[in-house]
């Protein structure tokens, strides 16, 4: 079976959505002629045509808004950011439009806002975000954010079917460097589910997106070196968040780390912190503990991002110290 | 050719009804029953009217908070807007959107706005883009004030919605202040509607107080946008002759201004003239008009105030199709069930709901 890198997943799921629903349109800069910066809707304009693949100017508030009112009138848009670190300028759009628009005026608002995300890759402070946390306080709007390519086609799939608006973060540090079967075309991973990535019983590492790998990275050095046996819960999708995933494991290993990509205050290992704290305080043995960025914007230069961010080094002797506790 | 006399009295006849709406709003919200801000359009009747007027029911359009009187010829009813501005169980948004907010896009075909002034420019973009991408013979109209123009909202979408070809026509009402800011405070540019050229669409200028002046224009524009050639801009020329909002004193506006603008430039007290010098209408039949539509506000009236408050926890229900309710904290005891007895099906708000 022929095997896809993520971003060719994310392309798969777009075009066989569209060829499944007909409202399902697709906006952004660059995406039709050009095929999108990272070419995940290449050739979709050849298949698709101007119609439902649509070249935008730069103006992504204009672009949500304009994909949230197809979406009142009966279309299901997917926007992409060019870059999520964009996402930004569309805030207001995001969250005083599209979000609160089913609550405040009973307007189906089914759009997705997707775009690559995240660092590793030497792209300094604007082409390497991770703005989830930005949009963890907004209700109305959910977060999907996938590690694998079976989650990136899965949980795609789910998000132009979900109702309500949807952001997709695709990490740009997997687009090209994992790979994976195609998964079929009813592979649908529901929204709000987390994923046990690996089985363990002396730890739990719950977290998302490219430090999936790293915990994975960890939990095996771990294994070897120490004998641990790690759990890592890949949440999969941040809003909502699994609850009931992480307190199972909780309730099995007894210890927890959190780690994420994005800078560590209040990014959502501290609402996933008080979580644990209210639901499960008396399972734990030791603190709940987080590996996450420096707070500071994503440098560019290799040493400084390196150093920024989390890294597999980092999660081992976190781990260990939270093991020993 | 004089426009057909049902026309003309219709129009008379919302302009009016806006009015007397207001009016008995203002009363209660002297007696305290309307709980939040009122925001008035004395003044402007005529350009909400005029310009609504020229849409088609299935049209859709997007009002701003001076457009009660564009919603009320798209359908919206005197005891809708009464309940929303008393907060009542029963009103279009069961109590979660204050005043005029609130839109039906399944029927009557408005939208619900917000007070992010700009942000329904791109949203009806979107809207009629899909218009013309499914070959629908339908437009849009959306209002911004004069303070809109500024913001980065209003530019994307009319930029988009040119470069797209958008079955839209932009109305910006020009009545003279947003907030306390004057419009030459707002923009430097003599003439707003000349912010049209920057997008490559026509701009036009006209007067928004006289209500057939508004819904001459607004149907050619109307037809170039039906017709496909695209949007277009228009610059209505207003006076807000109240506030922003009922609280607002008014302090910044130079002595008089209001005054001269009521005596010499009240847009249905034009319109009232032209129709018995001009139209040969009786002064008996627009007093006939005067007493249906107060009787019209007054039943409305009884019937809102009648109405039941809303229901504490129905807040957590409809913030997603699914979960269709938000868990109630735990400090509020045994709530949860309460919030289950508002539960709407899931489907609900959605297109096949």
């Amino acid at each position: 079976m022929a095997e896809i890198t993520l971003v060719e997943a994310v392309r798969e799921a777009l075009a066989e959505e569209m060829e499944r629903d007909p409202s399902v349109v697709l906006l952004g800069e660059d995406i039709a002629r050009y095929g999108g910066a990272f070419k995940a809707t290449d050739g979709l304009l050849e298949r698709f045509g101007p119609d439902r693949v649509i070249d935008t100017p730069i103006s992504e508030a204009g672009i949500v808004g304009a994909a949230s009112g197809m979406a009142h009138y009966g279309m299901r848009p997917v926007v992409e950011m060019q870059f999520i670190d964009f996402i930004s300028c569309a805030y207001d759009m995001l969250t005083n439009y599209s979000a609160t628009a089913r609550y405040r005026a009973f307007l189906p608002c089914p759009i997705v806002v997707r775009g690559p995300s995240g660092g590793y890759v030497r792209g300094g402070p604007f082409h390497s975000q991770n703005p989830e946390a930005a949009f963890l306080h907004t209700p109305g709007i959910k977060i999907a954010y996938p590690a694998t390519v079976e989650d990136a086609k899965g949980l795609l799939k789910a998000a132009i079917r979900d109702d309500d608006p949807v952001l997709f973060f695709e990490h740009k540090y997997l687009y090209r460097r994992i790979k994976a079967p195609s998964p079929p075309p009813e592979h649908v991973v529901p929204l709000g589910k987390a994923r046990i990535a690996r089985a363990g019983r002396d730890l739990t590492i719950v977290t998302y997106a490219a430090t999936v790998h790293k915990a994975l990275e960890a939990a095996e050095q771990l294994a070897r070196e120490d004998g641990l046996e790690v759990e890592v819960l890949d949440l999969r999708t941040v809003l909502p968040i699994d609850d009931a995933a992480i307190v199972a494991s909780v309730q099995k290993t007894n210890r927890v780390l959190l780690v994420h990509e994005d800078t560590v205050t209040g990014g959502i290992a501290g609402e996933i912190t008080a979580r644990i704290n209210e639901q499960c305080f008396e399972w734990l043995d030791a603190p709940v503990r987080r590996v996450a960025a420096h707070d500071v914007p994503l440098p560019y230069a290799p040493p400084l991002e390196d150093f920024v961010l989390p890294q597999t080094s980092d999660i081992v002797r976190a781990s260990r110290w939270l093991a020993a506790y | 050719m004089s426009p057909p006399t049902d026309e003309l009295l219709a129009l008379y006849r919302w302009m009016r009804l806006t009015r007397t709406l207001e009016e008995r709003l203002v009363a209660l919200y002297r007696q305290t029953k309307v709980v939040g801000g009122l925001f008035r359009s004395l003044g402007q009747e005529a350009c909400a009217v005029g310009s609504a007027y020229a849409l088609e029911r299935t049209d859709v359009l997007s009002p701003l908070i001076r457009n009660l009187g564009s919603m009320l010829v798209k359908g919206a009813t005197p005891l809708e807007v009464l309940r929303q501005y008393m907060a009542k169980g029963d009103s279009p948004t069961r109590g979660r959107e204050l005043n005029i907010h609130f839109g039906d896009v399944t029927d009557r075909h408005f939208v619900g706005q917000i007070s992010h002034l700009g942000d329904l420019v791109p949203v009806m973009a979107g809207i009629t883009l899909t218009f013309r991408i499914r070959r629908e013979p339908r437009v849009g109209l959306v209002y911004v004030g004069d303070g809109a123009t500024s913001t980065g909202a209003f530019h994307e979408g009319i930029n988009f919605a040119a470069v797209q070809r958008c079955p839209l026509v932009v109305i910006v009402e020009n009545n003279g202040y947003a907030y306390s800011t004057p419009t030459r405070m707002q923009c430097a540019a003599e003439r707003l509607a000349d912010k049209a050229a920057g997008y490559g669409i026509p701009g036009v200028r006209a007067d928004g107080n006289d209500v057939l002046e508004v819904l001459r224009v607004t149907r050619e524009a109307v037809a170039r946008a039906r017709a496909g050639e695209g949007p277009t801009l228009l610059e209505m020329m207003t006076y807000r002759r109240k506030g922003h909002a009922e609280h607002d004193n008014q302090s910044y506006v130079p002595e008089g201004e209001i005054e001269q603008w009521a005596a010499t430039n009240d847009p249905i007290d034009r319109y009232a003239a032209r129709l018995t010098t001009e139209f040969g209408v009786s002064a008996e039949t627009l007093a006939a008009i005067d007493a249906e539509v107060a009787a019209q506000v007054d039943a409305a009236t009884d019937e809102a105030e009648a109405s039941p408050a809303c229901d504490g926890p129905d807040a957590l229900v409809g913030v997603y199709a699914e979960p269709p309710a938000m868990p109630v904290l735990w400090y509020r005891g045994d709530a949860a069930r309460a919030v289950e007895a508002h539960e709407r099906p899931a489907s609900w708000g959605t297109h096949d709901g």
